[in-house]
């Protein structure tokens, strides 16, 4: 039997490596290829411009002493702690746990109705949002339109407020997410213990604090993590609304990848840009689970 | 949880004023492509017409972007789930030794962002001579789907029970049979939630198809949308807020279709866009 059985183990995993190949070959080259290549290309100074064009160097380190010295490394750097801090962690996160906590209880129709409104930001894709966004808070747009007609001065909010403009876009269009996963970690929360709560006087506050952020605790980091790194590789939003200016106020650091890589064609130097990205995204998930495990203990 | 009567009238009026906010920035779009004179104000059109869609539907450029789009799309999706299918079947049927750790890297894999890999995939693409290619971009683009699909296909194929398998093999059905027999039937909602989930994802990617094509006869229409956007955004509103409407509409029957599975597609981590 031991022979049928080591033969039956050889059969299986052969059948495994014929059932997976394709998806391997694909996922090699196309995706854990061009990650490793990363690594490789970020030390050499691969350019489509000028003599590197022809012969591709290694430089060491000199992509990486370049962008710690480059002012705009930091500067996109911080806007993207900003942007990530204020539409992700706050934003997103907050909008969508206040939404998912009224809407308990609520009129079944009612709630269909607002859930409609704000999947609808998650569902309609990047570059709609970017249009909308953009001929909303545009000089003649709706919402100095809007404003006028209050009576106060029209806003230039692309202009004068970039970073603020993309991230109420971002908001509107994250939200969902958050709110569904609240929701269901809401309706997961057996109301008995609310009851007992009630019976013993707690305030709704006392119940938000002591029940509920305990009881969904889980959920917010799983949230964090997930907007974390959705955040972080946001591209398309901020490239078709601001381009990054106005003077790089809102060149977050996929955007400034962008321009070193494909607008000067610098393209080692972009790789470098991408390894931060990369590792930044990697440790942050790391960094929010160790917090879980801490928190669980 | 009783809640006095009055934060109850305040939580209805905040997420009625919420919901207010959340639809005048789209409901623009829709507005201004029925608008003869369409303006970037939000207003009843006064002259209501479907010209703007006329213009956008009958330019040839706008046609061949939509096909491009829907090649790439569906040339994706169709990939994306079919490898998924095969690919989940040793994970989910076979008792593997290092399978946990492999579902661990492919969870691992959904979560890593996109944009950060596309200055070496561009690099890929020009030392291999595939630049400007559509076909070597919709495999990219399925190579990106495919830890995702097959995620959540082995989720889905988990929850098909072995037992009827096995009574098709009694029957003298092979796997292969015995896959596309007896699993692929159960396992439906499961396909349909991959497949259009990969579909949308895809259809409103502008990133990846904007570096890796270059030909105008090449580019899908997230692309063709944004350089109308560059160059007419700021005159033709009302063919604008049309092309956008004809853009996202795609996105919005699909979604209102995979609504029914829906809670079980978030039972997975890791839905993070790139």
């Amino acid at each position: 039997m031991a022979t049928s059985e080591t033969s039956n183990r050889k059969r299986m995993f052969k059948q495994t490596i014929l059932f997976l190949l394709p998806s391997l070959i694909l996922l090699i080259v196309f995706f854990i290829g061009p990650v490793i290549l990363t690594f490789f290309f970020s030390f050499t100074d691969f350019s489509l411009t000028g003599t590197t064009a022809r012969e591709v160097s290694f430089v060491g380190f000199n992509n990486f002493k370049n962008l710690f010295a480059d002012p705009r490394f930091f500067s996109a750097f911080s806007s993207t702690m900003i942007f990530l801090l204020a539409s992700g962690i706050i934003g997103q996160q907050l909008l969508g746990f206040v939404v998912a906590y009224l809407m308990q209880k609520k009129n079944p129709l009612f709630r269909k109705i607002v859930g409609a409104t704000i999947m609808a930001g998650w569902v309609t894709p990047e570059l709609i949002v970017a249009i909308s966004f953009v001929t909303f808070l545009h000089d003649g747009g709706t919402l100095n339109e809007f404003i006028t007609q209050l009576g106060f001065e029209p806003i230039s909010w692309l202009f004068e407020y970039p970073m603020t403009s993309i991230v109420i876009a971002n908001i509107w269009q994250g939200s969902a997410l958050s709110m569904l996963m609240f929701q269901s970690a809401l309706d997961a929360i057996p109301d008995s213990l609310y009851e007992a709560a009630e019976i013993d006087g707690a305030s709704s506050w006392k119940q938000l604090t002591n029940i509920t952020f305990p009881m969904i605790k889980s959920t917010i980091f799983t949230n964090l993590v997930i907007i974390t790194l959705s955040t972080l590789g946001v591209f398309t939003l901020i490239y078709t609304m601001t381009g990054g200016g106005p003077s790089g106020q809102t060149a977050t650091l996929p955007v400034f990848m962008y321009e070193q890589a494909f607008v000067n064609y610098q393209l080692g130097y972009g790789t470098a840009i991408a390894l931060v990205i990369l590792a930044f995204g990697i440790l942050l998930s790391i960094l929010y689970i160790r917090l879980l495990r801490v928190e669980d203990k | 949880m009783k809640k006095s009567k009055s934060s109850v009238v305040l939580g209805y009026l905040f997420l009625t004023l919420l919901a207010i906010v959340f639809i005048i920035p789209l409901l623009w779009v829709i507005v201004a492509s029925l608008d003869a004179e369409a303006s970037q104000v939000l207003k009843i059109p006064e002259n209501p017409t479907l010209n703007n869609y006329v213009s956008v539907i009958t330019s040839e450029g706008n046609q061949q972007a939509f096909i491009n789009g829907l090649f790439l799309s569906g040339g994706q999706t169709i990939l994306v789930v079919f490898l998924s299918i095969i690919a989940s079947y040793p994970l989910s049927r076979f008792t593997l030794k290092h399978k946990q750790k492999f579902m661990l890297n492919i969870l691992f894999m959904t979560s890593l962002p996109i944009t950060a890999v596309m200055v070496p995939v561009y690099q890929l693409f020009i030392l291999f001579n595939l630049t400007d290619s559509l076909v070597a971009t919709m495999l990219f683009l399925t190579a990106s789907q495919l830890p995702f699909g097959i995620w959540m296909t082995k989720n889905f194929m988990d929850d098909v029970s072995v037992d009827l398998e096995e009574a098709a093999w009694i029957d003298g059905a092979s796997k292969l049979e015995g896959i596309r027999k007896v699993i692929l039937p159960l396992m439906k909602p499961g396909i349909f939630t991959v497949a259009i989930f990969t579909f949308i994802g895809s259809w409103g990617n502008f990133f990846v198809p904007y570096i890796l094509l270059s030909s105008p006869s090449k580019l899908p229409a997230s692309v063709t949308l944004y350089q109308f956007f560059g160059q007419y955004g700021y005159a033709a509103y009302g063919q604008l807020a049309a092309y956008s409407v004809l853009y996202m509409l795609p996105t919005f029957i699909l979604y209102y279709f995979a609504q029914n599975y829906m809670s079980k597609g978030f039972s997975m981590s890791g839905a993070s866009k790139g």
